[in-house]
């Protein structure tokens, strides 16, 4: 570790190092001996196949061991499962493509209890059934975005008898009849997740409430669901967490109907995004559901005093969000009034949030963890000193744009609330004086400080001295930091797992390989950084192994070089926007033998030609392209079907060629112009 | 509207209108009414007019028709007398000419164009006569105090002599608000009618007269199943109705023409024709009425109610009870009834349930009721039982531990097919011969092709296949197949290329 630039000859040799000398796992108790694997799969995941490699005593011991398989190829399956008899969790989100035929082939696997079909496409009732029979304890099942999942695939599904944890979402035509039978096949059911099931009515939801009374957890967001419904829901005695997002079907009407009814059992309610409900609604949702923990009633009516005092009923309410409501007169007063036992307010793009209205709540709220102001603009810093002085406990504070707020006020925050563990100060007037006060904030593991133009390298040197917990960095057009600033929090924080450099113009290939120490780091986002080169995305390559996400958006000197260094060593890359580099088919082709690689930006590549582009898009299993819409034509149309064909979608992007990045000044300058206007 | 149908059915105004068209004035001037008549004649001609007072009586009836208590209109006995003795006179008076028309017959039995002229202008004066005679007895009735206008028989009566004039110009005379005004007077139009039929009897004798009644008659008060064929009758003859045998005309038709494909049928002899104007054609075969043009043109709603003998349809099946020679014999009440009995009862079931493939029906319309309730909308359960309705099914699986939903067999074998569509070799060797296609799903490739493609609305268009991809549009119909989609009931917003691929 301590070598500047391991190259990856070096690391494997150090591992084999570190296993030669041959264990006797014979020795060795499963139970220890899984104790040592989990321990070092904990530290980097790969580390089991290094195991496995080692001997056969190895191999086996890592088969035994194996809870969770993530196959790429789904014709491996067979051989798969029958190499690994623990495996209890089957995810094959990284299979776009997964044909009957693929799960008809599985071999009885009792062990297995969980699977994930929500990113797979081309499998219908037929596999289904073939996947119920061969796992007679499925517990789990997700087939979220079973977009051509219909009653059939419902009725395969209901003959898992056990199952427990179900996810239909999206599964647009499930109706009332495969609900029906899911029903009564899966009486042990104890969450379900209908969202956008727009199909179901109350007379699934009635049979639903009458056999599966196990049930904890339901989600009937954007479903078409009325009035009548209700009495099916508050059925449910053990239900708890009710999400009903975007419900159009429901309204005042519907909820008074609720006045009669009573759910102590219900602790969770999501009603965001209703245009029709007011505060009749609301009253009577507080009166029949008086044991809740949270409510979210986002997006909806503006919140006025009656509705803010109504929440004085549910006594033990812990999280309250409000995003985006209209607060009229003393709404914001009297849930200071009303709701003391708060630990969560979310106030996200309210209006008609002020400082008296804040500092009035907030010294109330003696028990508040979490707060979210974002787009609060008209509070300045007389709510940010009521905020800090009565809530030193705050462990999390989302203040982005609130740019009314002087540096000086935001110097507060870390002064005084120490327990912070997330902090989002995006697009305010945070320095390097602000960032210095975050020393004492030792825990904070996710800072966001986009936009905000006067940090420098300075302020980030303390955040690396102050915050080695740090997983999460956003420096979104910081552009007065340099490589200096990014080689601190490299070296000071190295538990990164995402950073966020995007049009920070100053940074070159140093930064990058200095980042590459970071071995969790998974998300890079260096869009925009023109001086960048494929030596440093090279490093990267090598260093963060780890890496799935990865923005390299207008970083004009990156070329074929650091793809190649990418699909060499990066096989955990799943995400990739490469618009504006400088790669051609080649970079292209050898990106494509990266096995997991699913998401793909290639918009405005002007060394790649179609044939390269198409034999790139054969080669890789991609789920999602989002390519210039020249290429539409260019390349032949056949051929986009034989890839549609194979799971994936296209995007066709239509922007203009724009190669200038505007300096970080000018760019918040105009955005805040905009929002005048 | 029903101020307006008063208005339209001023016998004022008719007159104008009866005047304006090729018949002379003959209310409002009758010395003149018939100026072109006298030659052919003679002596008759001047028993045609009426006398004075009555003459005169009618135009007052007429003219103060508007304000609905005229005191003239009061009963007096001494009116009634002179009534009473001008319609003897009358009745002699149309005897007189029916006897001179049989005589006249006699001797132009060549029947050449100038026989049939004279006929015409004999049925002419025959209906002016009828006219009167009717206005003249309907005043005689102590029950009817209120003017002419006000009763609905008479008001009809002249309604159906004007008829053909008024059709053309007065469509918006509906029949509904004449009903309505109508219930009030339904005993003074039994009384008419009886008085109706006595003339009819009297008249009986002449084939012109019966002509002559027949358009008052043919348009009556019974519903005209020319006009109602597209409603369904739920039963042969619907329910049964209580007219007394021989209180109506038995109509049997033959067998070809119930079976042929008509939908307007003749009033008088029932015959079918296929097309409206066809039987407008056949209707002047009838009589010459029918050949004005407003009786060619098409027939208005405007039909009002008259003492046509009632028409009732026998069975051409011997032995049916619809048959006129069966003991109870129940008739059927119009053609369409006829039709669809006579289908129904004796004839094929040629029709079978596409869905199903059990049920058969003789008439279409069967069918088609059926078939929105046949296949999908049977609602299934486990155990076999079936609904008509999705909610008694869930109330049914609610009921009974262990039963559940189950989908109909045909969803499932659509679905089938569409998951392993035949002809996906191409496709499979297209994906195949680039080495990038999974082992072991080549079966399986195309639904999901056709998913995609869906997906794209442009695929739709056959236009961007052919070019591009010859044998393509052989293996895509399955996918495209829209009629065999089990699915179409689902919300049209639901999920729009989902629906073309079964359930795979």
């Amino acid at each position: 570790m301590a070598s500047p630039m391991p190259t990856p000859t070096h690391r494997v040799k150090r591992r084999r190092l570190d296993l030669s000398p041959p264990p006797h796992l014979n020795d060795l108790a499963d139970e220890l001996l899984f104790l040592i694997l989990d321990r070092a799969a904990a530290h980097d995941p790969r580390a089991l196949k290094s195991f496995s490699l080692v001997s056969r005593a190895c191999h086996a011991a890592e088969s035994r061991h194996r809870r969770v398989l993530r196959p790429f190829r789904p014709d491996l399956l067979p051989a798969a499962l029958a190499r690994y008899p623990a495996l209890s969790r089957l995810d094959l989100s990284l299979c776009p493509r997964l044909p009957d035929a693929a799960l008809a082939a599985l071999p009885a696997a009792p062990s297995v209890s969980a699977v994930d079909l929500s990113r797979s496409r081309g499998f219908g009732a037929a596999g289904l059934a073939a996947l119920v029979a061969a796992c007679p304890n499925l517990t789990d099942l997700d087939l979220s975005n079973g977009l051509d999942l219909g009653d059939a695939a419902a009725a395969e599904v209901a003959k898992a008898r056990r199952l427990q944890r179900l996810s239909l979402s999206r599964c647009k035509r499930i109706t009332d009849m495969g609900l029906g039978c899911i029903a009564v096949g899966c009486p042990d059911l104890r969450e379900l997740s209908l969202k956008w099931c727009i199909g179901v009515t109350h007379l699934g939801l009635d049979l639903l409430a009458l056999k599966c009374n196990k049930l904890n957890i339901l989600d009937l967001s954007y479903t078409m669901i009325v009035k009548k419904c209700f009495p099916a829901i508050m059925k449910l005695q053990s239900l708890q967490v009710l999400l009903l997002v975007g419900c159009n079907g429901i309204d005042d009407d519907a909820l008074t109907s609720l006045d009669q009814e009573c759910s102590k059992s219900l602790q969770v309610l999501d009603m965001s995004n209703y245009y029709n409900v007011t505060h009749v609604g609301v009253l009577s949702i507080v009166k029949a559901m008086p044991n809740l923990l949270e409510l979210n009633l986002s997006y909806c009516s503006p919140v006025t005093p009656s509705m803010s005092s109504s929440f004085e009923m549910i006594h033990k309410l812990q999280t309250l969000k409000l995003d985006g409501c209209q607060f009229m007169d003393d709404g914001l007063k009297s849930i200071g009034k009303s709701c003391v036992s708060l630990r969560e307010l979310s106030l996200s793009k309210c209006s008609g949030v002020t400082d008296t209205d804040l500092s009035f709540v907030v010294p109330r709220l003696k028990n508040l963890l979490k707060l979210d102001v974002t787009c609060c603009r008209k509070i300045t810093d007389v709510s940010l000193a009521a905020i800090t002085t009565s809530c030193p406990s705050l462990i999390s504070l989302r203040m982005e744009s609130c740019s009314l707020v002087s540096s000086k006020g935001l110097q507060l925050i870390g002064r005084r609330c120490t327990h912070l563990e997330e902090l989002d100060l995006t697009d305010t007037d945070l320095d390097d004086e602000g960032l210095k006060a975050l020393s004492g904030c030792s825990k904070l593991s996710s800072l966001k400080i986009g936009i905000c133009l006067r940090i420098t390298d300075e302020g980030l040197r303390h955040v690396s001295k102050s915050c080695p917990d740090l997983r999460d960095i956003d420096l979104y057009r910081s552009g007065a930091i340099s490589d200096e600033g990014v080689t601190h929090i490299a070296q000071g924080c190295p538990m990164l797992e995402s950073i966020n450099l995007s049009y920070c113009t100053k940074l070159t290939d140093c930064s990058l390989r200095s980042l590459s120490k970071c071995i969790k780091l998974n998300t890079l986002e260096i869009r925009g950084c023109p001086m960048v080169s494929s030596a440093g995305l090279s490093e990267i390559a090598t260093g963060c192994r780890l890496l799935s996400k990865l923005d390299i958006k207008k970083c004009f000197e990156i070329n074929d070089m650091g793809m190649i260094f990418l699909s060499q060593f990066s096989h955990n890359l799943r995400q990739i926007n490469l618009s504006y580099c400088s790669v051609t088919d080649i970079g292209l082709i050898s990106l494509s033998s990266i096995c997991g690689l699913q998401n793909m930006t290639i918009v405005h590549l002007a060394g790649v030609t179609p044939n390269g582009l198409i034999a790139a898009l054969m080669v890789c299993g991609l789920r999602k392209v989002k390519l210039h819409e020249a290429f539409k034509s260019m390349v032949p149309s056949h051929m986009l079907k034989v890839v549609e064909a194979r799971g994936c979608l296209f995007q066709w992007i239509n922007k203009p060629y724009q190669v200038a990045v505007e300096p970080c000044d000018v760019w918040k300058q105009q955005s805040q112009d905009l929002l005048v206007q | 509207m029903a101020s307006n149908a008063t208005r339209n059915t001023d016998p004022d105004q008719q007159g104008v209108r009866f005047s304006s068209t090729d018949q002379p004035p003959c209310f409002a001037r009758p010395g003149q009414s018939f100026p072109a008549f006298p030659p052919l004649f003679g002596v008759q001609s001047s028993s045609l007019y009426l006398p004075d007072d009555i003459e005169a009586k009618i135009g007052n009836q007429f003219e103060s028709n508007p304000s609905p208590n005229n005191p003239t209109m009061d009963w007096d006995p001494q009116a009634m007398l002179s009534n009473l003795s001008f319609l003897e006179q009358k009745i002699k008076q149309v005897k007189d000419i029916v006897q001179s028309m049989s005589n006249r017959e006699s001797q132009v039995a060549g029947g050449s164009s100038e026989a049939q002229a004279k006929q015409q202008l004999v049925t002419a004066d025959l209906t002016c006569i009828i006219i009167q005679l009717i206005s003249t007895a309907g005043s005689l009735l102590p029950s009817m105090k209120n003017p002419i206008s006000s009763n609905p028989a008479l008001r009809h009566l002249s309604n159906t002599l004007c008829a053909p004039m008024i059709l053309g110009t007065n469509c918006n005379l509906r029949p509904s608000a004449n009903d309505e005004a109508t219930i009030p007077d339904i005993s003074k139009t039994h009384d008419y009618e009886e008085l109706m039929n006595s003339l009819n009897t009297t008249q009986a004798e002449s084939d012109e007269m019966m002509n002559c009644q027949n358009p008052c008659g043919g348009e009556g008060s019974e519903p005209i199943p020319m006009e109602d064929h597209d409603v369904k009758e739920s039963d042969d003859g619907g329910e049964r109705e209580n007219l007394p045998p021989g209180s109506y005309v038995v109509l049997q038709l033959e067998k070809e023409e119930i079976l042929a494909p008509h939908t307007h049928f003749c009033l008088i002899c029932g015959k079918g024709f296929k097309r409206d104007a066809n039987l407008r054609m056949h209707m002047r075969g009838h009589g010459d009425e029918y050949k004005t043009a407003a009786a060619l043109a098409k027939p208005s709603k405007d039909s009002s109610s008259e003492s046509a003998p009632v028409t009732r349809y026998s069975c051409p099946y011997v032995g049916c009870k619809r048959n006129k020679e069966h003991k109870k014999f129940q008739p059927l009440k119009t053609i369409l009834c006829v039709k669809n009995h006579y289908k129904r009862s004796h004839c094929d079931k040629s029709y079978t349930c596409s869905r199903c493939n059990t049920k058969k029906f003789s008439v279409i319309a069967d069918l088609k009721t059926h078939e929105k309730h046949c296949g999908r909308d049977k609602w299934l359960c486990s155990c076999g039982t079936t609904f008509s309705r999705k909610d008694k099914l869930f109330g049914h699986v609610a009921l009974f531990q262990g039963h559940t939903p189950a989908l109909p067999m045909d969803d499932i074998k659509v679905t089938g097919a569409s998951e392993q569509p035949q002809g996906s070799e191409a496709m499979n060797t297209m994906v195949g011969s680039a080495g990038y296609n999974f082992p072991g799903s080549s079966s399986d490739d195309i639904p999901n092709l056709d998913m995609k493609m869906a997906d794209d609305p442009r695929y739709f268009s056959p236009l961007s296949f052919d070019p591009c991809f010859g044998g393509l549009d052989d293996f895509t119909r399955p996918g495209f197949d829209i009629s065999e989609n089990p699915f179409s009931f689902l919300p049209s917003g639901s999920c729009s290329f989902g629906q073309q691929n079964g359930d795979s």
